[in-house]
């Protein structure tokens, strides 16, 4: 089987935001695989361990996102393809454009996404590019079964739980609760470094431009909230006081 | 006339989703008053609710009524809006952030050829759109680059729009099911939820490990009842197995924008934090006054929420009986 990752490399939202020349800073910031992309990659190994077959993993992004994919080939993947050109445009539509044509001239039997990226988080890429290549999907899974050429799935929708069989080729997004992934052990991180790693650019796709659809006019940080306040006194107090102050100050019940 | 806008209605549970009414009122401040607005809804035996939205938007509203469309499946209700699409060629297309939106948007986007802004909360002069990124640590104002674009709103952040001046006229359309379904859904399996819609609901209460038990939610519950709440909870409250998965607010479960939200025994991380830190009032109710929640609470209350909790339902009961 062959099995295609989708992977964003992502801040690490623990990190403290700094906006700087209307960007958020990444000094000394730590990148990582999108925590819902990491899901995906554990599912993929899983999926290539019991029926055989290769795991790919894709990403477009900066130099930096390589670090990433190399941490998805110390977890066990294979191979790996960062896509990247200053031509590729800042939005979900021109990520999918080049992932379109990346994945259009490959083999593909399983694609497997995050469900969203966890910092600017559009939620796009996958779908669209499920769409883009007519593949059927399946978004925000939480477990995946192989069977020959069907695939069933269980989906969360806001709680609720759908199952739904799909024919391969198919592409899923996962969801956190699909498995628990692995760290990379270190024999592995070793492996990693002699596996095949291709760096291409939108010349080598043979693709002019990704453009993109939207752009980002301005960011900035939420509003200060005012310094909140304890509530002090016996429990009965605090009761009292809070109840008060939500009718009085607040004005919200 | 101009390029229409559509709006795609939602409904849940047999009921039209008060986010398809926010996702209209997004199109009428982005696209102003004289925008020739239309929305199309989706699903089986929706006569009456046809006629009920039709009542809001004052434009023609599209209604694909079909059995097969009872529950949303992504190549049915792609294939269900297509030819509309493919007819009224809309400027921006918009519809709710929830879990069928947020699927069915980069499909209708792909198809268009359209950009899509995601889980919009504001926006302002010149047609920005502003949503929050970085887990809400931060927010930013986008813009279409393209001629059509597809716009997702989150819950609980527009107003609903206001009924129209004169209802529109219902348009039945015809559903051919797709000739290759390769995808089926076999199952729902539909949680019991509150009674109150999460992600709607002006006043949520959730619980977290601190609760200790199933039971450890009653206290919450009678709360919410008195003031007539929803529960929600942390992902530590669903993966002690205090309560179910449907109820969990954050990045990985519901996103909610009350009024009040009250966090009992929960400590704050981001992931928690993404899913609510829009609330207006936050109130935070746990025992560790080191807990991040305090943080991003307007009121604090650091005690037992075993001890406080069912104080509070006392005073509420009192003030509002
Ligand atoms: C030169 C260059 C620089 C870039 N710099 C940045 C940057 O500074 N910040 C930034 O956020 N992005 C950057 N990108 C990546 C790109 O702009 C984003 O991936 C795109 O905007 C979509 O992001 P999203 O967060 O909305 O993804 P979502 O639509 O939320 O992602 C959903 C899923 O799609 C898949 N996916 C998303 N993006 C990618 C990707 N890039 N590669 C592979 N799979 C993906 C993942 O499985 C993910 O879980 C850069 C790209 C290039 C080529
Ligand atoms: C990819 C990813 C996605 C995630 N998505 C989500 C998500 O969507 N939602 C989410 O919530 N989490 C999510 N998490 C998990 C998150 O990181 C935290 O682990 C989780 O929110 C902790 O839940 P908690 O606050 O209930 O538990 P804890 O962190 O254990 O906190 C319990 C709190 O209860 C207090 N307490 C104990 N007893 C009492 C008492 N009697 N009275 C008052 N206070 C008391 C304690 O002081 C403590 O602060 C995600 C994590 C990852 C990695």
């Amino acid at each position: 089987m062959n099995i295609y990752v989708l992977l964003k490399q992502t801040f690490d939202t623990e990190e403290k935001i700094v906006i700087e020349d209307g960007r958020v800073s990444d000094d000394g910031v730590k990148f990582v695989i999108n925590p819902y992309d990491e899901y995906a990659v554990e599912e993929a190994l899983q999926q290539r361990d019991q029926h055989g077959g290769k795991v790919t993993v894709v990403s477009v992004g900066p130099d930096r996102a390589a670090e990433a994919l190399r941490q998805a080939l110390a977890m066990g993947a294979d191979e790996a393809v960062l896509l990247t050109d200053g031509r590729i445009g800042a939005d979900e539509g021109a990520a999918a454009a080049a992932l379109e044509k990346y994945l259009s001239g490959q083999s593909v039997d399983l694609v497997l996404g995050g469900n969203f990226s966890v910092d600017s988080g559009g939620g796009q890429v996958a779908v669209r590019l499920a769409s883009r290549l007519g593949l059927p999907h399946v978004s925000s899974i939480t477990s995946l079964r192989i069977d020959g050429s069907t695939a069933t799935a269980r989906r969360d929708a806001e709680g609720d739980t759908e199952t739904l069989e799909v024919t391969l080729p198919a592409l899923f997004t996962a969801q956190q609760g699909l498995n628990e992934p692995r760290y990379p052990s270190l024999p592995n991180i070793m492996k990693a470094k002699k596996k095949p790693f291709q760096t291409l650019s939108l010349d080598d796709l043979g693709l002019s431009a990704a453009e993109a659809l939207t752009e980002r006019v301005s960011l900035s940080l939420p509003p200060e909230r005012g310094a909140g306040q304890l509530i002090p006194g016996s429990p009965a107090e605090q009761a009292a006081r809070l109840v008060e102050l939500l009718r009085t100050e607040a004005k919200a019940i | 006339m101009s390029q229409p806008v559509l709006v795609i209605a939602e409904v849940r549970g047999g009921k039209l989703r008060q986010v398809s009414l926010e996702a209209l009122q997004a199109a009428r401040i982005a696209r102003g008053e004289g925008a020739d607005v239309q929305a199309v809804i989706v699903g089986s035996g929706i006569t009456a609710l046809a006629a009920e939205l039709a009542g809001y938007v004052g434009g023609k509203v599209h209604a694909v009524d079909h059995p097969e469309l009872a529950s949303y499946n992504a190549p049915a209700y792609v294939q269900a809006v297509k030819g509309l699409l493919e007819e009224l060629r809309p400027a921006r297309i918009y519809l709710g952030h929830t879990a069928e939106g947020r699927d069915l948007a980069p499909q209708l986007a792909a198809l268009l050829g359209a950009g899509q802004i995601s889980d919009v909360i504001s926006i302002g002069e010149g047609e920005l759109y502003k949503r929050p990124v970085y887990a809400g640590k931060a927010f930013e104002e986008k813009r279409f680059l393209s001629g059509s674009g597809v716009v997702t709103v989150r819950p609980n952040n527009i107003p609903p729009a206001e009924p129209a001046a004169a209802p529109g006229e219902v348009v039945d359309r015809d559903y051919a099911p797709p000739a290759d379904l390769r995808s089926i859904v076999r199952d729902v399996l539909r949680k019991a939820g509150g009674k109150v819609d999460l992600a709607e609901a002006k006043i949520v209460i959730s619980g977290g490990r601190g609760v200790k038990s199933a039971d450890g939610f009653k206290p919450l519950e009678e709360l919410a009842d008195v003031l007539g709440a929803a529960v929600g909870a942390s992902r530590g409250a669903c993966d002690a197995g205090y309560c179910d998965y449907a109820l969990q607010i954050g990045q990985t479960g519901k996103v909610v924008t009350p009024e009040v939200y009250i966090a009992c025994g929960i400590s704050g991380a981001i992931q928690h934090l993404a899913g609510m830190s829009q609330s207006r009032v936050i109130i935070a109710i746990n025992k560790d006054p080191e807990a991040p929640i305090f943080k991003v609470a307007d009121y604090g209350i650091v005690g037992d929420l075993f001890d406080v909790v069912p104080l509070l339902t006392e005073e509420f009961r009192k003030v509002l009986a």
